[in-house]
């Protein structure tokens, strides 16, 4: 054993290169992190999951500048920046959360509408439900026990979980289905729930399922925006912004960033129909 | 594969087990050679992690170094950054998951030093701290690798609590248990699975390590 190890001529001395050797590679790497100029973290609603980071490579493209992503649900990055959590920049799917931050002065000022969101009604390939936008064949399904499992997101936090019960609520579904949902933590989890084919369907942001990544695993269509409070999303920099993270905001606002937004499906602001 | 997430990973886990080694070589020892009062006690509270679940400690350490908690308030002061959401702050809570691993190894290393054999280093006019570094320390160096090798594994794979206080950022607490989960939220089949192998193998090299130096200190004492 002593010889596998290599260790058994002098366990002390060994011991001793050791510690010295694990020191030496902590401090290398505590080294390496504190030299580099840190680009800024952008929280951003998991809805923009596939468009903020085509989004970011275009900025990459055009300033040569970084920004780290972070996505998650709207609620829970709110609740972190309130903790405290060392963001510069805040996309958020719900505007509201943007401007109660606000309100407390954990904000810049109150930011920018970017965008308006839709949500979709998705099901997997062989799934026996049907895309159906208006949900008379999940009606269908509900009586006739095809549907045993349903995504949407948490809505006690995830902006686009509120809007998907509000549908079902609408279309007066919701006691049928409410102990078959499953929840996922954000809109992008929900997404991988409703098209992982271990459930029938969801019901998730209509700029996930337009990315090729998700519309290659189902089928979806669009629920009427009447039938949901607008999912007004506003972005905001945070106290602690610099200079990236006001370019990167400014670029939000700019025609390549809405191109793309666009192409996301997201309705844009001074471009409602 | 993240690489990014795996450097933030390893960084963690080295720096956690640099924080750990005299931390547990010094509690390790007292347990393992003194009896005081509150001994169990403290026993158990080394033990806690273990059966704790981590979204309890999560939920605890949020509260404790949070914004507005005076440890908070006090770190951010001194420092102009929070404690919770950053590297720091999962270097923190790391040290006190992995108390268990770290120390409960290191303890039965020197628990199976001999005796007779402290005893003697003491009649030949050793002092305690020369009796450590070249007495102790070489004879309960399984245990300690031991202990060094399951905190950094531990830290590598610890998801629960890492989300609760860490938030995920890139390159500050988004670690590569984290990105996993990230990447398959993501629709990244291929980097998910990719960094799943990679955890799957050090998990696999760290069970062989450590089973391999518990014989080791078996035969040589048995």
């Amino acid at each position: 054993m002593g010889v596998w190890f290599g260790w058994s001529r002098s366990p002390r001395r060994s011991f001793r290169a050791l510690a010295f050797g694990i020191m030496l590679a902590a401090m290398a790497g505590w080294a390496a992190g504190a030299v580099a100029e840190e680009p800024p973290t952008i929280a951003g609603a998991a809805d923009l999951q596939f468009a903020l980071t085509d989004i970011a490579a275009a900025f990459k493209a055009e300033t040569g500048l970084d920004v780290k992503l972070a996505f998650g649900s709207s609620g829970n990055f709110a609740r972190q920046i309130r903790q405290g959590a060392p963001f510069e920049m805040y996309l958020s799917a719900d505007e509201n959360y943007v401007l109660d931050l606000g309100k407390d002065g954990l904000t810049r000022d109150d930011g920018a509408l970017y965008a308006v969101g839709r949500i979709v009604i998705i099901v997997p390939h062989g799934s026996p439900l049907e895309a159906d936008g208006t949900f008379e064949d999940l009606r269908a399904a509900l009586k006739d026990g095809r549907v045993q499992k349903f995504a949407i997101a948490n809505p006690e936090h995830a902006p686009y979980g509120r809007r998907a019960e509000e549908t079902l609520r609408h279309a007066g579904l919701w006691e049928a289905i409410e102990d078959r949902l499953v929840l996922g933590e954000n809109v992008s989890q929900a997404a991988q729930f409703a098209t992982s084919g271990s459930t029938q369907g969801g019901i998730i942001a209509y700029s996930l399922a337009l990315s090729p990544k998700v519309s290659a695993l189902g089928r979806f269509e669009l629920i009427p925006a009447e039938w949901h409070e607008p999912l007004r999303q506003r972005m905001v920099l945070l106290e602690n912004a610099g200079a990236t993270a006001e370019r990167f905001f400014a670029f939000l606002q700019e025609p390549a960033a809405r191109a793309i937004m666009r192409q996301y499906g997201f309705v844009l602001p001074g471009e409602e129909s | 594969m993240d690489w990014t997430a795996l450097r933030l990973s390893l960084e963690l886990g080295f720096l956690t087990v640099l924080l750990l080694l005299p931390i547990g070589i010094w509690v390790g020892r007292r347990l393992a050679y003194q009896d005081f009062r509150g001994k169990g006690l403290a026993e158990a509270l080394v033990a806690l992690p273990l059966v704790l679940p981590p979204t309890v400690l999560g939920y605890y350490l949020l509260v404790a170094f949070g914004a507005g908690s005076p440890v908070g308030q006090v770190w951010q002061s001194l420092f102009g950054r929070p404690l919770v959401f950053t590297f720091e702050g999962l270097l923190v809570a790391s040290v006190i998951f992995n108390l268990p691993f770290a120390i409960q190894p290191m303890q039965r290393g020197f628990e199976a030093i001999p005796r007779e054999v402290r005893e003697a280093a003491a009649c030949c006019g050793l002092a305690p701290w020369q009796a450590l570094l070249r007495i102790e320390l070489p004879l309960a160096w399984p245990g300690i690798l031991t202990a060094m090798v399951l905190s950094f594994a531990h830290t590598l794979g610890e998801f629960g609590i890492v989300l609760m206080v860490g938030g995920s950022i890139p390159g500050e607490t988004k670690t590569i248990a984290i990105a996993i989960y990230d990447r398959v939220q993501a629709f990244d089949d291929v980097a998910a699975a990719q960094m799943a192998a990679l955890l799957l193998a050090l998990s696999l090299a760290t069970i062989a390590l450590t089973y391999g130096l518990s014989r080791r200190v078996g035969r040589r004492l048995g």
